[in-house]
């Protein structure tokens, strides 16, 4: 206690090289902080709107079908065994057949993914009602992303080119019902959604499904040969990958930002033990021993950390609540990113991130604090009395 | 020992190293001091004052011969031993104040009593005793650079004082104080060992502290040449 209270005296009586070391500390503090509760903040928010869109409670695949291969959609489709179609009809399990196409927007031709879903289904925030109704042409919603990229709108009447189950060509007009916002491009880029059953009709797959996605309070316990089921582990690896990656790459930079503290705090720890030698040897005289200076000397340089946290905590805690209400914006690129990701980021900072940046903070400034305070364990006292250097 | 020996050296040689060979800076000292002693070692520079008044702080150790201070050979303690009975029994008085410059008046006076875990209100009441001893009372919450050289060297013999120790060594106390001041220091200190019985032990060579001594001992190139009563 005596160590604190001496150090604490002698930090703030150091005046403005202390506020300098502990304003950069509580920088690099805040910084880390903000830095881990957007990458939380992206997470929590990913994995709600794949939920939201994409993955429901978990998708039941043909078990041919692999989203990376686009040569295995031929073969990944079957009709959907009879145990499920009740799950079906009540809603718990929306089927989605896939198929590859081309479509011919203003002359150009671009490849897509052609998607046929049931128009009441409820799983999936996709506004597959507009699908429902009797429309000459192939009614067709697309993602804010497919809609740029082909520069389509609302009423436009596009050629769609696809192959039925013997592999024949054939085509039709479609036309844009309905132009869709989400945040996952799994369901916006290069994808085009129609009702379910008239692309089984123009594919002559009657009854057929590539995946069926399960209403998020649904779970499926089924067991179906030529069916397996992804759950959320499954299917959010992959997101959940490119954000560790992200926070190992976001760690390296934190990590020179803390080097640069440390290195100011080890130089003002340095510095102190040179020009405070009298003080040493007097400290010395007055009783303390050795190892009480070398952690006096260790708790002071580890206050600074201290210091930052709390003087850290007044424009950060306020700071940090602002963002987490406003959110960050992303830029505009970021929709082409190819995760899911929004435009706006909410940061999430739960109680173990701070306690785990603070203690980092606090340990690492320790250490740097305790090496060069060591060299006062080999003073001689009569010439640290003096103030000669050693 | 007797009961009123507070230090009693024996044969004491201390030699530093110097280049291949080594000085002698005491050279078969025999000594004894007393309680309540107001005592002076005495010479020139080089003379070997302030490194017998180090070894008698603990601070050094004997190359030869013991020192006995409070019962502590001072060769035979641990750093740790020293320490403890530096922080309990001496009090310390340095040419150059060495007070903590970051400190007030107060806090500097108050640290000996913070490392032997007084309590605050008995802290309190000992540091405004001993401010009230070397009359600064009213430079309480001043800092060093904020005081004179006398006020600096006052607020080191109140630091020095504040745990009542039984012996007090002081090196060279007067060396950068002008004579007013230096009669001001001198007499608080016979005061404060008249009243509170502490020996003091001087290491000076300064004829207005001379005057004061109630003993003195000459030094010489490291030997006792001659050790006078008052």
């Amino acid at each position: 206690m005596t160590a604190f209270k001496l150090a604490f005296r002698n930090l703030i009586g150091a005046g403005l090289r202390t506020w300098l070391n502990v304003g950069v500390l509580a920088f690099i503090l805040i910084l880390i902080i903000m830095h881990f509760g957007m990458l939380n903040g992206w997470n929590r928010q990913a994995v709600t709107d794949m939920i939201a869109w994409e993955i429901g409670g978990g998708q039941i695949w043909q078990e041919n079908y692999d989203p990376y291969d686009p040569f295995t959609l031929e073969d990944s489709h079957a009709p959907i065994p009879n145990s499920m179609q009740g799950e079906i009809e009540k809603g718990n399990l929306a089927p989605v057949l896939i198929t590859q196409a081309t479509i011919y927007p203003e002359g150009r031709m671009q490849s897509i993914l052609l998607k046929g879903i049931n128009t009441v289904q409820q799983v999936s925030e996709l506004p597959t009602a507009d699908l429902a109704g009797d429309y000459t042409e192939i009614p067709a919603i697309i993602g804010t992303i497919m809609a740029r990229n082909a520069r389509l709108n609302v009423g436009d009447l596009v050629t769609v080119r696809w192959r039925d189950v013997d592999g024949t060509f054939d085509a039709d007009e479609a036309v844009i019902v309905g132009i869709f916002k989400a945040d996952v491009p799994a369901v916006t880029a290069g994808q085009m959604w129609i009702p379910i059953d008239r692309l089984r009709e123009m594919t002559q797959m009657p009854g057929e499904a590539t995946i069926l996605i399960a209403d998020q309070e649904y779970t499926w316990y089924g067991s179906e040969e030529g069916w397996v089921l992804r759950d959320h582990d499954f299917l959010l690896k992959e997101m959940r990958d490119m954000i560790r990656m992200k926070t190992i790459g976001g760690s390296f930079l934190y990590v020179i930002l803390m080097l640069l503290a440390m290195l100011a705090v080890f130089d003002t720890q340095v510095l102190s033990i040179f020009r405070r030698q009298k003080e040493i040897g007097t400290y010395m005289a007055m009783g303390m021993t050795r190892s009480q200076i070398v952690r006096l000397f260790t708790v002071e340089g580890a206050m600074h950390s201290i210091l930052a946290v709390v003087l850290g905590a007044i424009p950060g805690i306020p700071f940090l609540i602002w963002l987490s209400n406003k959110g960050w914006a992303m830029p505009v690129d970021s929709e082409g990113f190819g995760m899911a990701i929004a435009e706006r980021i909410y940061p999430a900072y739960s109680v173990g991130l701070v306690l785990t940046v603070m203690l980092i903070i606090v340990i690492t400034t320790t250490i740097v604090s305790f090496l060069p305070s060591r060299k006062i364990s080999k003073m001689n006292p009569t010439e640290a009395i003096k103030g000669k250097l050693q | 020992m007797e009961n009123n020996e507070i230090v009693k050296i024996s044969g004491l040689v201390k030699r530093f190293p110097i280049g291949g060979g080594h000085f002698t800076a005491l050279d078969g000292i025999d000594l004894t001091f007393g309680t309540g002693e107001f005592s002076g070692l005495v010479g020139p520079s080089g003379s070997g004052k302030t490194t017998m008044l180090n070894i008698i702080g603990s601070l050094d150790c004997p190359s030869e011969g013991t020192a006995v201070v409070l019962g502590n050979s001072v060769g035979e303690l641990s750093h740790k031993k020293a320490a403890k009975l530096r922080k309990e029994s001496l009090g310390f008085i340095f040419q150059t104040y060495n007070l903590l410059p970051v400190y007030t008046v107060f806090e500097n006076v108050e640290f000996p009593l913070l490392l032997l875990d007084m309590s605050a209100a008995e802290r309190k009441q000992a540091v405004l005793d001993a401010l009230v001893w070397v009359g600064l009372t009213d430079k309480v919450k001043s800092r060093p650079a904020q005081l004179s050289g006398g006020e600096c060297q006052r607020v080191a013999i109140a630091r020095a004082m504040v745990k009542k120790p039984q012996l007090v060594l002081a090196d060279e106390p007067t060396a950068n104080l002008d004579a007013a001041n230096s009669h001001n220091i001198l007499q608080t200190m016979v005061r404060l060992n008249e009243e509170l019985k502490t020996t003091f032990i001087f290491a000076t060579h300064d004829d207005k502290v001379i005057k004061y001594l109630k003993r003195k001992i000459s030094l010489e190139d490291g030997k006792v040449v001659k050790d006078e009563q008052k």
